[in-house]
Order: structure tokens, then sequence, then C-alpha cells
């Protein structure tokens, strides 16, 4: 699996998710410049969390328009696998690669903590070795990560399968208490229509070592992974 | 040129006054300077003269903290301090206060709090690492007072959350002496190779000064002044000292700088902080013993028509000074474009030691270096034991006598502000980027793990100011002794402390006393500990209307883990072990917090410490966490014995049941303060080697109970029972007071 | 910020909204021009229509 970690202006995520690519899982990653115009040769792109631009005019909104976004517009529209984590799923949302946008928290705070996701969707690349209905624990860290979309959007989402991970209580229940920021019907990360690019507000970048205090955010890496390594027999064979 | 022809002397006489010189002082600059100074050239002394950038009424004292070690690598007097933490690495930290700009504007003195410190660590060329930060607030049962923590943790997390560097620990108290005056002080650590290290020092005739990062405006211009002079009514006018902080610009300037060293670029780095571009030039140039020629046409301005003096003065956030030699210009300039960051060349060092300043040409200053960053006096103030101090300490204690119901007491200790839980504060700090925080906020110290060799820091901030009010010498040793316990707690070997010094105005002999005793006993207190004072920060005239802050000193310090896997927390792990104390037996009622919650009285004597024996306590903590004999261990402090309990079976999620001897006064024993105590636990097979071990190094230690797996936490006195109270009670108590602040 | 507000000692403060107010200073040969262009800015990049509604007014200055 050959993975680029996109770094704008503020990312600062990113030396996380590149250590946990090179160090945890021993796979090869590059760190991408947001002034890059071509992703070639990647299989995952990961968008990092951060405060790109400092979040000044909204969450993600100046990053979503770097020459590096149309590379990954296209990367996309070719079936590239791209991943979004925290501010990079909110830059995600404000290219218009996902549906939706993220929202002040309803405590108006940052909100750092463990939380816990159910997968709802365990058929894309990025969850298909988890179980269905498995239950993660895995950081949050965000002021802005309140999803967004409008009933006819959310409709959709659900009839679509593209809510892929929601905020539950440790027993895997979908209850408020149990949502860090608000979203709508406990709304932790979504995907596209076409199930290759995904974003979530969690971090499992953070949950990938016991000393770490969870593991469970490797099953999506693990995942990519086994669909990349799949792919490449397809294509030897 | 209205504004500066104001203040020529002969318009406005003696107008060094109204920028907070002396007419002594101003004496001494005519002397050293062999002229009057023009008015821009007063500006830059009265900046640099000022307490905050002078320590002239804390020099003298200062001289007695050790400083020096093996591990020392760089001690006082450069931007951040430097330890050897081995296979070539180097620690560098240090604390600083940001207390009056965060009184007037909570969010952004906060925040640029944060910036400031952190710029300290980066600019030395280390990759920081890590924010603790240490506050203190009036009672919060009041609008004004959460205004004000609202502001300041909100603050503290939109910097370090931006930048992305984690803010891993910290402490919060209380007291109605910080209603008007709060403090906040920010501490950062950072870590790099020591090949890397850079000073702040302006080498090299023919090098280019350059200044990059922000564009210069009118905030916190006399920021410094400001922080120097006692808070009052018309303080809130003063906004304009406070400055703004731009974390975004913040984040990409550590970035930018830390590969400007990296490829070696530049000679010199000094950040620009208090009395902004007057103190970086003159500092660098001081410490190298050289002069600069520059030209403020050459500096990037935010807004137009800025006078010289302003330019000089201002202290407009995220901007950094280098010494660059010119042939590697260009490729510094490469990396500033490439994160789109201003970055323009003033002028140049040069023979001899002034610092001439020129505006389109013209000088406008042209002054020595080191008198302008050196040539403040130092003060030997006048010094008097305040009175409060005999009648306080004659407090009889031993009147009190107790007798209500020892559970109660608990609950409503862990539901004060000072002890209960601070996930409300924490929780809106990113304490977890950078995937290092092995140990976050909570626990007697953070942990961080270092990649690079496999060892790991432990980072704690500590201070007690009750103690230091009622005693300022035994409560400037208590504070030393308490932050390296913490370390020791975790298994961390201290390897050296900064210091943040919060008090009144030194000008007063009470308050100079307080500040003497204070360092007196801290100094003491580091001797025998061996924890090398390798930087810090002083705080006078903490005062309003006259009402001073109690004396604060903070003790931020950093110990080494030489096994990243071998660390110890403070909650208890397993059923079955058993509990013991570790340490002396002596308690008091004297400043503590039973006195405080429950009779509403600051007073008494605190019991005092046997400084070798709490060395003794803790290299035998270390020792048993390194031999991983003991599976937890926790300091006790406020709220003695109980509240200690208590956190531990909270933090670890588990009961336990403990006896007390009997025959003891059992309320006292439960709540009493003491130092050098410790709250361990560790599985039966391991007790006769751990009980061994004590015994040669001469450390008591009482055997207490078990950890027992139920969900309460039972203590007896002999047979009668002392309280037996359900973890969700506990719980209860210790979360709910901030309830509030969750909206 | 009600809170804030009542700390400073500001009473009967009911319902506080919080925006975004954006200058921006544009060349145009027309008003027209300018509004069209300013809706288009608005919408593609100042504000995000997912959850955000804007308006502007156009005021004629001469640099």
């Amino acid at each position: 699996m050959n993975c680029g970690v996109i770094v704008f202006p503020g990312s600062n995520c990113d030396l996380d998710a590149y250590h946990l690519v090179r160090d945890v899982l021993k796979e090869e990653v590059t760190y991408i410049d947001y002034e890059e115009r071509s992703l070639q040769g990647f299989d995952v792109i990961i968008l990092p969390g951060g405060f790109t631009y400092g979040d000044y005019l909204r969450s993600g909104a100046i990053a979503a328009r770097t020459p590096v976004m149309e590379a990954v517009n296209r990367f996309a529209c070719s079936g590239g696998l791209v991943l979004g984590i925290c501010n990079g799923f909110q830059v995600l949302t404000e290219a218009g690669l996902l549906p939706g946008a993220l929202c002040r928290n309803d405590s108006l705070q940052f909100r750092c903590r463990q939380v816990y996701v159910r997968i709802e969707n365990n058929s894309l690349p990025f969850t298909n070795k988890a179980s269905t209905d498995q239950v993660l624990m895995m950081p949050v860290a965000h002021g802005d990560g309140s999803y967004y979309a409008p009933p006819e959007v959310l409709q959709d989402l659900e009839a679509n399968g593209q809510v892929i991970f929601r905020y539950v209580d440790q027993r895997g229940e979908a209850v408020k208490a149990a949502n860090p920021n608000g979203s709508c019907e406990n709304i932790a990360g979504v995907s596209n229509r076409a199930g290759n690019v995904v974003g979530l507000m969690p971090h499992p970048e953070r949950a990938g070592e016991a000393v770490l205090g969870s593991t469970d955010g490797l099953v999506i890496f693990e995942s990519l992974r086994g669909y990349c390594k799949g792919r490449e027999v397809l294509k030897s064979g | 040129m209205a504004d500066v022809d104001n203040l020529r002397p002969e318009k406005a006489p003696k107008i060094w006054r109204k920028l907070g010189l002396k007419d002594f002082e101003y004496e001494m600059i005519v002397e050293q300077l062999g002229r009057e100074p023009n008015p821009v050239e007063l500006n830059m002394y009265s900046v640099m003269w000022s307490e905050h950038c002078s320590y002239k009424h804390s020099r003298s004292s200062l001289k007695l903290f050790p400083t020096g070690g093996p591990r020392v690598v760089q001690g006082p007097g450069e931007n951040a301090g430097v330890v050897d933490i081995g296979d070539g690495y180097g620690a560098v930290f240090k604390i600083e206060s940001h207390n009056h700009p965060s009184a007037i504007e909570p969010y952004q003195g906060a925040a640029t709090g944060v910036g400031g410190i952190l710029r300290d660590i980066y600019t030395m060329g280390a990759q920081p690492i890590a924010f603790l930060n240490s506050l203190r607030f009036g009672p919060p049962n009041n609008a004004r007072s959460r205004y004000l923590i609202e502001g300041v943790v909100a603050g503290i997390g939109g910097y370090g959350n931006c930048v992305g560097i984690p803010t891993v620990g910290g402490e919060v108290y209380f007291e109605p002496c910080y209603r008007g005056n709060p403090l906040v002080n920010a501490m950062c650590v950072g870590v790099m190779p020591l090949k890397r290290l850079v000073l702040g020092q302006a080498c090299g005739e023919g090098n280019l000064v350059v200044l990059a990062g922000a564009r210069t405006g009118r905030d916190g211009i006399h920021g410094v002044t400001f922080a120097s002079e006692e808070l009052s009514d018309q303080s809130e006018e003063d906004r304009p000292a406070v400055q703004v902080g731009d974390p975004f610009l913040g984040k990409i300037l550590i970035d930018a700088t830390l590969e400007a060293v990296e490829k070696q670029l530049v000679v010199g780095v000094q950040d620009l902080g208090g009395a902004g571009l007057t103190c970086a030039l003159t500092e660098t140039a001081s410490r190298a013993g050289t002069g600069l020629e520059i030209d403020l046409k050459m500096v990037p301005l935010r807004e137009e028509g800025l006078e010289p003096f302003e330019i000089l003065t201002s202290e407009s956030q995220e901007r950094m000074l280098f010494i660059v030699e010119p042939e590697k210009l260009e490729d510094l300039e490469k990396i500033f474009q490439h994160w789109q960051l201003p970055l323009s060349v003033l002028g140049q060092v040069s023979a001899g030691k002034m610092v001439t300043v020129r505006h389109h040409g013209e000088v406008v200053a042209e002054v020595p270096a080191e008198s302008v960053a050196g040539g403040a006096p130092a003060y030997e103030p006048e010094s008097r034991e305040p009175e409060y101090i005999g009648k306080l300490s004659a407090f009889d204690l031993s009147a009190l006598k107790p007798a209500g119901d020892p559970g109660q007491y608990l609950l409503s200790l862990l539901s004060s502000p000072d002890i209960a839980s601070k996930e409300w504060a924490w929780q809106q700090y990113d304490y977890m980027v950078r995937t290092s925080t092995l140990e976050g906020p909570g626990g007697d110290a953070a942990v961080l793990r270092l990649r690079e060799t496999g060892k790991a820091l432990a980072v704690t901030v500590d201070g007690n100011s009750r103690y230091t009010y009622l005693d300022p010498y035994l409560g400037g040793m208590l504070a030393v002794a308490e932050a390296t316990r913490n370390l020791s707690c975790c298994g961390a070997e201290p390897v050296g402390i900064t210091d943040c010094l919060n008090f009144g105005n030194p000008e007063k002999p009470e308050m100079f006393w307080q500040f003497r005793q204070a360092v007196e006993g801290m100094a003491e207190a580091c001797r025998v500990l061996e924890a090398p004072v390798v930087g810090g920060n002083v705080s006078f005239y903490n005062e309003v209307e006259d009402e001073a802050i109690y004396p604060t000193p903070v003790v931020g310090a950093v110990g080494l883990l030489e096994n990243a896997k071998n660390y110890c927390k403070t909650g208890f792990v397993r059923n079955g072990d058993l509990i013991y104390l570790l340490g002396p037996c002596e308690v008091s009622f004297g400043g503590s917090q039973f006195l405080k919650e429950l009779y509403g009285k600051v007073a008494g004597r605190p019991a005092s410490i046997d400084l070798e024996m709490e060395k003794a306590v803790q290299a035998l903590l270390r020792r048993l966490i390194a031999d991983g004999l003991i599976v937890s261990a926790h300091d006790l402090a406020e709220g003695g014995l109980a509240v200690a309990l208590a956190e531990s079976c909270l933090a670890g999620g588990r009961g336990a049941a403990v006896t007390l001897a009997s025959g003891l006064d059992s309320v006292l024993e439960l709540f009493g303060e003491g130092p050098t105590r410790v709250l361990i636990s560790l599985p039966p097979e391991a007790s006769d080697r751990v009980l061994d071990l004590a015994r040669k190094k001469r450390v008591r230690m009482s055997e207490l109970g078990r950890v027992d797996g139920g969900d309460s936490l039972t203590v007896k006195c002999g047979n009668a029972l002392a309280f037996k109270l359900g973890l969700d009670e506990l719980k209860k108590a210790y979360e709910e007071v901030f309830s509030w602040i969750r909206t | 910020m009600e809170n804030s507000l009542q700390a400073l000692g500001f009473a009967g403060v009911k319902g506080v909204r919080v925006g975004k107010y954006l200058e921006l200073f544009l060349e145009a040969e027309t008003r027209e021009e300018a509004a069209a262009r300013l809706k288009d800015m608005a919408e593609r990049l100042l504000s995000n229509p997912v959850i955000e509604d804007y308006n502007y007014s156009l005021q004629e200055v001469k640099l």
C-alpha cells in the first residue's frame, strides 16, 4: 500500500498519520505538499487533521481551494481511495467531495476525549475487515465537528449506506450522551456515493498503538491495506 | 511626528517617569549613554529597563538558584534552558507568566502567553512537544470569575490546539486573592538533537539581520511597561497593550524556522516577545558582543504611519529575528516564500557594540547594546517580615477538634474547586496530537514518549500558594519538592526545573520579603534534590488596589524515564494489590484544604519538610518503578491521604479497603497534609522486596489495605468504620462542581 | 456569549447570534458587474451554502 499524506499549511496531524503508516503498518508513505498537482502512483491519499489556514474563514475552506485538491478531485474521480480525518473531513466537504458540512460543536467548545463509534457499513475498502456493527474506541479532538446535512440528503445517505461511522456508547447504542458534538443522527463519518472517499471526525491514526490507549483505529488501515493488496493481485493476475 | 514631539524632554519634563523610569534610572541612562537620550532611545531604554525585561528587583536573588549540573547544557540567560537527556538529545523548556494581559483580555492574553513561550522553545532549534499551564483565579462562584476562567481556558486551547502541540498537564486553583489578578503561567517543553542548538546571538560582522513572520502593528506597545505596574480600574483602557495572537501564523513559523535551523541557514535566532524589536536587537548584539545597523523602513508594517518608537517597541506576535550569512539568504527566502511568510533584511551585524537604528536613512537611535539590554540597575530592595505571618502561624490548630462525619468531609473536599476533576479544562485541550502522550492530564505528571530514543519525559507544574503565603521559605521548598516528587511518582528522574515567580509589588518591603524567602527556600530544595534551575520568569506587581496575590512560586519540572515502557500511573490497577503509604507520618492542618473548606481559614503552620528524606523517598520510588515492583504511585497533596485514596480509586476504577491504626486522630490522619508522602500499590508477592528496599533507605512504609475490586472506598480506624463511600458517590462529588462550564 | 455579557454587567441581552462580516474592495466597471462577481465569490468561497446564508451591500468608493 502506497500512502500519500497531504500537508496543507496548518495541518498538524500529518506526522501522526505518517508515523502510523510507516512505523506501525510498515507500509510506504510520503508527504505531499499542498502545491503538488499530481498524485500518480498512490493507492491511498490521507487528508490529515489540523487547522488549515487557521480555519479562520471556515474549517477547511481555504485548503479545499489549494492546487493539490484539484489533483485529489481527479484521483477520487478515477476511483482512488481518499480518507479525510478531522480537518481532512472538513476539507473534503468544503471541496464538495463529500456531502454535508461540519458546524461548531453544540457545546461551543473544543472537545478532546475518547469516543465510541459503530461501523455502519463494513463493505467499503475502508471498513471491510471490520465485523458488522463493530464498535471502535478512538479519540476526537475538534471544535467544528457537528455533522450537518439537509434532511433529504441525510435520507439519501442512510438509504445508500453512506453513513459509515456513528457515535455510540460503549454498548453500541447511538444515544445522545455518546455524541461529542451534536451531529445529526450521531453521524461521525460519511462516504461519497461511490464509496471511495471517506471522512470522519474521530482520529483512527491516534488509536493504532496499545500505549496510546486503543488499537481500534487499525481496522480502518488494515482494511485499506487488504483492499490495495487484493487490487494488486488482480492487476498482476 | 506629533507623538514623538510630545515626548521631547523640553516639551514634557521628566517624560521618563511616564515611561515607568525613575529619576535615578534616567540619570544612569544619561551616564551610560554619555548624553541625553532622544525620545526613541528613551523608549528603547524604558521597555528594556522595565521590571519585566531587566529583572532589576529579582536579579540578585535569582543568583541563589543552583543553575549548573552534569546535564545542564544551557542555563538561564538564553531564551530557554537546555538539559542533556542522552543519545545526543536535549530537553528544552521554560515557563512564563502572562498574568496582566489575561486579566484584561482573557482569551488573547492566555493565547499569546502560549504563543510566546512556544517561540522561546523553537527559537533554540527545538521541536516543541508539550504545553503545560498553571492557573489561579478567584472562586468560581461569580460571573466575572467564570468569564475569566472560560476565556483563559479557551485561549490556551485556541492557540495550542491550532499549532498542534499537545497541552498535557497543568493545575488550577482558586483563592479570593486572585479575583482581580488571575495568574496564567504557560510552560512549553521541546526536544532537539543537541548539535542543532542555536542561540540568540548576533555573531559575525557582515551577517544579515533578518525579520520574519507577522507584519508589525500597533498592538502591545509598551506591553512590558504595563506588565511592570499594578493593575487598576483604568487597566481595561490598556487593552491596546494586549497583543493579539495568530496561531496559524505561529504554526507555519515553527515549521519554517525549524527547517531553516535544520538546514543550518541561520547562525542566530531570537523571537520577538516582550519589548519587541528593541529587545531582540539589543539582546542578540549584547550576547555576542557585536553591534547592529538596521533601517526600520525595511520592517513590514500592518498599517501605515507607525513612528520609529512604535516599530521598535511593538509586541506584535509571531515574529522572529534571524542572523544569517549573506550567501545563505536565498535559501532562507525560499523556505519562507513556500509558506507565504514575509521575510525582510533589516540590516547587518557591525563591528563595535552599538545598535544603530535608521528610519529611511536617518539615524533615529544609536545606543550601546549592553547598556540597553543589561545596564539596568540591580536593586537590593528593602525587606520586612509582614505582620500577618506571626499572627497566622500562631493560629491554634489543636483547638479545631473536628468531630463530623469523615465521609462527608471527604465528599466536600472532593467537590471543592481546587481538588475537583479538571476535566472541564483539559477536555478543551488537544492533549494527544503528535501521538506521543502516554499519560495525559489528570495524573501526578504527564508522560511523553521520545520516538527517537525509546525514552520518555515526564513533565509537571506545581505550586501551593497557601503554604507559601503562610511560610514563604517553607512554601518555596515544598513547591520544588512536590514538583520533583510528581516526576518520581511516574518513575522519572528530575533533570531540571523552570520557575515562574508570581509576587506582588517588590518595592514594598513585605512583598519583597515574601519573594526573597521563597527564592531561598526553593534554592535550598533545588540544591538538595539536585534539580538545577535552567530558566524561568518573574512576575511582580500582581496587585489590584493594594491587595496582593498570595506569593505564588510555580515550579515546572522535567524528568527523564530511561525506558518509555516503565512508568507508573496514579490509579489502582489490579484487585488484590496491597496499598502502602510511603514516607513520614507528620501532617498538619496548617494551610490545608480541610481548613479552607470546612473552617474558611488559611492559617497555621504547614508541616515542615526534611529534604534529605524527600530525596530518599524519591530515589526509592524511582527504583521501585524501574524494577517493576510497584504498579501505582500517587503523591499526597491537597486533602491528604483521604483524597489521594479516592483519586487512586477513581483513576483506576477500583474500590479499596483501608484500615488506619487505632489510637490516632483519624481526621487529622485522613485529611492533614504533609510533604514527602506517596500512596503506592503493589502485588502481594512484591511486598517483602519493597519493604526490604524501603528499610535499607530508611524510608517509613505503612501498610494501609488492599485494592479489593469492589465499587466503594472503605476506611476503618482500628475496628471502627470511618466511612464507606461508593465510587459513584466519589465520582459525582469529584466532577459535578464544574458542570456549569459545560453549558 | 450571553453569559459573558451578563458577567460584564450587561443585563437584558437575549438571543445573541454570531456571524461573519467581510469587507472587500472590488474593482469593477459597473455596479451590476460588481454584484455578479460578489455573488459568485460568496457562493464559491466566502459562504458555505449548506450551512450559511449571505447577503451583501455595495458601496461605491473612489480609490
